[in-house]
Order: C-alpha cells, then sequence, then structure tokens
C-alpha cells in the first residue's frame, strides 16, 4: 500500500506545484498589466527609462547573434532544400520553401529560443538574486511595487522586441538562403530576393508574428516567476536560472506545433 | 503632541511557517519618539514580527497597524502612503546591485518625488554625509565594505525623512569600532531628526546602549517590554539567561522526541 500511496503522492504534489506554478505566472502576468495601464493613477507608474533600459538589453544588444543565427539558419535551410528538392527536379520551389519555412516558423523560432537562453535567464537570475538578497522586500517596503519595478518593464520591453527580432531574423535567414541558392538557381541574390517578396504573403508574416508575441509572453512569466520563487541562496539562484531556460524552450516548442495546427486548419 | 500617540500597534498577532507556529499572539506598542529594541535569541521570532510589521506578510490572525493604517485591511494607496513614511535598513543591506550607491539612496526620492535631479542629488547625497559616505555615491554595493553598505542602506532608508525607521540588525558581521559607530548614529539620527526607531537585535550591548525600552521575545512570546533597567532587573529565567549568556537547558518530551525520531515527513 504505502509502496503505492508515495509515488501517488509525489505525482499529486508535482501536479499541484505545476497548477500552482501557472497560477502564479498568470496573476503576475495580470499584475503586470494593470501596473501599466493604470499603474500611474496608484502612484506606482511603469517607467520609460526602465522599458528602454530592458529594450536594449533585450532587443538592441541580441541583434548580433540573431544576426548570426539567422544568417546560419537560412543558409543552412537553402543547403537542405537545394539538395532535397533537386532529387525532383524542383529547384525553383526552393524560393517558396525557404521563404515560408523562414517566416512561418524558423525565425520566431530561433529567435524566440535565443532570447529565452539570454534575457529569460537573465531575468531569472537577476530577481532570483534580489529575492536572495531581500532586495525583492527593500523595494517593497520603499513602496515599489515590486512586479511594477521589475517585471512590467521587462514584459513590455520583451514584447516590443521579440517580434522586432523576428522580423530582423526573417530578413537575415532569407537574405543567407539567397547568397547560396542565387548561384545555384543560376539568378542574382536581387532577383531570388524580389521572387521571395512577390511569393510571401502577410498571412505568411503575421503566423511568425503571432507567434512570438506568445512566445515573448511566455518568456518573461517563466523568467520572472522562477526567479521570484528562489529559495536556497546562490545554489537555488542557479538552479532557477537553468530552470527558467529549460521551461522556456519546453513551452516554446510546443506551443510553436500548437499554433502551427491551428493556423494552418 | 503630548500625550504618547503609539506609532506601532500590533494586537494578537499569530504566524505560521506550515505546521510550526512562529508567533504566540503577540501584543505590543511603540510610541512616538522612543527608540525600542527587540531582542532574542536566533529562532525566537524577531525576523518573523519585523516582516509584519513591515507588511511583508499577511498576519493569519491579529492586527498590525503603522499610523493607525491596519495593514491587513489598507487599500493599495494607503499602504503606499505608510511606506513612505517608513525607513527600513535590511540586515544585509539590500542595496540594488545594479545602481550606484548614490542611485540606491535617491531612488525613495526618484519614485515617490516630483522633484528636480539636482535637488535629488543634493538630497541623498547629504543624506550619505549624514552616514560619513560623503563622497561615495558613485561606487557600486559590491565596491563597499560590509559597514559601509550597512551606512549605505540607512542612509536610503532615511531619504525621504520618515518618522519610523526600522532597523534588523545594525551590528550583525560587524566589527566592533563600527557597531558602535552604527549604534551612535542611530541615537543622533532620533534627537537631530525625532525619528521613532525599532531595532531587531540580539547584540546585547547595543541593546543596552541606544534603546529606551527592550521588548524581549522568545519562542514566539513576549516575555517583558520595559525600559532597559526594568529588563536587567527582571526575573524571568529565560530573560536572565539571555542577558548572562548560559546555554538553555532543554526539556525533552520523551514522546515528541520518538515522534520526531520516526515520523517519515516530519
Amino acid at each position: 500500500m504505502n509502496a503505492l500511496a508515495r509515488p501517488l503522492g509525489d505525482l499529486g504534489r508535482a501536479t499541484l506545484g505545476a497548477f500552482a506554478g501557472v497560477g502564479y505566472a498568470a496573476m503576475l502576468l495580470l499584475e503586470a498589466c494593470y501596473y501599466v495601464f493604470a499603474g500611474w493613477r496608484i502612484g506606482q507608474p511603469v517607467r520609460i527609462a526602465a522599458v528602454a533600459r530592458q529594450m536594449r538589453e533585450i532587443g538592441a544588444n541580441a541583434l548580433p547573434i540573431v544576426a548570426l543565427l539567422g544568417f546560419t539558419v537560412g543558409l543552412m535551410l537553402g543547403i537542405q532544400f537545394i539538395a532535397s528538392l533537386s532529387e525532383f527536379g524542383a529547384q525553383s520551389q526552393v524560393v517558396v520553401a525557404v521563404a515560408k519555412s523562414v517566416t512561418r516558423e524558423f525565425g520566431a523560432l530561433i529567435t524566440a529560443i535565443l532570447v529565452a537562453g539570454r534575457s529569460g535567464s537573465a531575468l531569472a537570475a537577476r530577481i532570483g538574486s534580489m529575492s536572495v538578497s531581500q532586495e525583492v522586500d527593500a523595494l517593497a517596503v520603499i513602496g515599489i511595487e515590486p512586479v511594477r519595478y521589475l517585471v512590467a518593464p521587462a514584459l513590455v520591453a520583451m514584447l516590443v522586441m521579440l517580434p522586432a527580432l523576428t522580423i530582423f531574423a526573417n530578413a537575415v535567414a532569407i537574405f543567407g538562403a539567397a547568397l547560396y541558392s542565387a548561384p545555384a538557381l543560376n539568378v542574382t541574390p536581387t532577383a531570388y530576393l524580389l521572387q521571395t517578396m512577390s511569393l510571401l504573403s502577410t498571412g505568411d508574416l503575421w503566423q511568425g508574428l503571432s507567434k512570438s508575441v506568445v512566445f515573448a509572453v511566455l518568456i518573461t512569466l517563466i523568467g520572472v516567476s522562477t526567479g521570484f520563487s528562489v529559495s536556497g541562496g546562490a545554489e537555488g539562484v542557479g538552479r532557477a536560472t537553468t530552470r527558467s531556460v529549460v521551461l522556456s524552450i519546453c513551452w516554446i516548442i510546443v506551443v510553436d506545433m500548437v499554433f502551427s495546427f491551428f493556423l494552418n486548419r | 503632541m503630548n500625550a504618547p500617540v503609539p506609532l506601532i500597534e500590533v494586537e494578537q498577532l499569530e504566524a505560521w511557517y506550515g505546521r510550526r507556529r512562529v508567533l504566540h499572539g503577540v501584543d505590543f506598542a511603540v510610541n512616538a519618539g522612543e527608540i525600542r529594541v527587540i531582542m532574542g535569541g536566533s529562532g525566537s521570532g524577531k525576523s518573523t514580527l519585523l516582516r509584519h510589521l513591515l507588511g511583508l506578510q499577511r498576519p493569519v490572525s491579529g492586527r498590525v497597524k503603522l499610523f493607525g493604517v491596519d495593514l491587513r485591511e489598507a487599500s493599495e494607496r494607503a499602504l503606499l502612503d505608510v511606506r513612505k513614511r517608513i525607513g527600513v535598513s535590511f540586515q544585509g543591506g539590500a542595496l540594488l546591485t545594479s545602481l550606484t550607491v548614490g542611485e540606491n539612496v535617491a531612488l525613495p526620492l526618484r519614485e515617490h518625488t516630483t522633484l528636480d535631479e539636482s535637488t535629488i542629488r543634493i538630497m541623498s547625497r547629504l543624506k550619505l554625509e549624514v552616514v560619513n559616505l560623503g563622497g561615495f555615491q558613485d561606487l557600486m554595493p559590491s565596491q563597499l565594505s560590509g559597514g559601509m553598505v550597512k551606512r549605505a542602506a540607512l542612509a536610503r532608508a532615511i531619504v525621504m525623512d520618515p518618522r519610523l525607521l526600522f532597523f534588523d540588525e545594525p551590528s550583525a558581521g560587524l566589527d566592533p569600532v563600527v557597531s558602535a559607530e552604527l549604534d551612535e548614529l542611530i541615537l543622533r539620527l532620533r534627537d537631530a531628526l525625532r525619528m521613532t526607531i525599532v531595532v531587531v537585535t540580539h547584540e546585547l550591548e547595543s541593546a543596552f546602549k541606544i534603546a529606551d525600552t527592550i521588548t524581549v521575545l522568545d519562542q514566539g512570546n513576549i516575555l517583558t517590554t520595559g525600559t532597559v533597567a526594568a529588563v536587567r532587573a527582571s526575573d524571568n529565567e529565560r530573560i536572565q539567561d539571555l542577558l548572562n549568556r548560559r546555554p538553555r537547558e532543554v526539556q525533552v518530551d520523551a514522546d515528541a522526541y520518538l515522534k520526531r525520531l520516526t515520523e517519515e515527513e516530519a
């Protein structure tokens, strides 16, 4: 009996914990939105300077690495599509294949995974070490709501910058694909890019962008909620950082699949 | 104000961590202008009491009132108003590590006032001078020593000229000279700025030096509240243990002991 009760108990506790985590994150989201829209009325305004700082950290500072990865993924897709489509003599379809797979899928996915690793973990580490050293308490007693000061600016910045980075990644990836594929197709890169433009619909772009908005919310919420729930000193901060990255990436991929399913029905 | 008005009123405050009761119906009040030291050994519940006084934890039952405002029932606005009138210096300082010392001290002014930047700068430097940290405003908290961090935290706590100042373990981890300096500083603040000060500490020497009145906590109960002389003269055994650094005589309850040893989920 005991042998069965224990794993069942563990399962129950884990389930409860998971639900509590989702609930906590949802509450943080609501609170952050409240402070963004109505904070100034109760003396808790979300500062534009704080949002700008987060935008720089999350967005501008990530440009080089997003460019590098976007370019590489574009190149890789070009290589793969040329190789596999030429088996059917359908190389000319490379343009549309790259254009759609990048804008609908890879641009948003690669950018989100990268930002989760860069900024989601940074949020978790920052808030985690702040709660360990009582800085979060200090903010609260100074009269600065921690959610307003730490979460709301990050959420706004992420919601603006992740889609922006995604657009940038799309462009760089298609450019990368063009560099490899254009010679293989005997066209100039410019002609390749022009053809891409004519083949892409706004729907393709929206698909990627709408996903990136959802990813932005996920990355922020997972980062801050793991950060706030840190306990156990420096080791706890390390654990929370790892946890936030793993959780974010898992959620991003699962949500991506779900979105792809519903958006392509 | 002639009659002493209690700035802090605590009635029947209870606190639990899981199944363990940390505060057993604590009652106490602090009047304006006094320096109250809350004293007790580790695990006596003094940090928990402080967290309730600061409104960081909601009471399970009982009331905590600051300036007559019940923290549990206060609206967000009212709570913010209370928080603008208190200052807190945490045990580890709790300076924001991403800001310089000067920015840390200026933070409450930036958030709660509409003063212009140069006024804020002057006011925060003034408070740094008060705690003998003039000229250190551009350093990061990580570049300061332990005593300097505490003093910087104190500067941040008093930058809004609070009527009520909380100080958690002012002398923990500091050498005797620095901690004596901090004690002097606390006395000066009360005399110069007319603050009411609540200090939580387990350091006897510093407690006796600065306190007007002392509250002794032990295992979640208030043993006594009184003047320094009264506490010293108390005939309560636990208080005398604390004053004379006598180890506690732990009485073992055989049943509870066995239960703790054998229970699966302690």
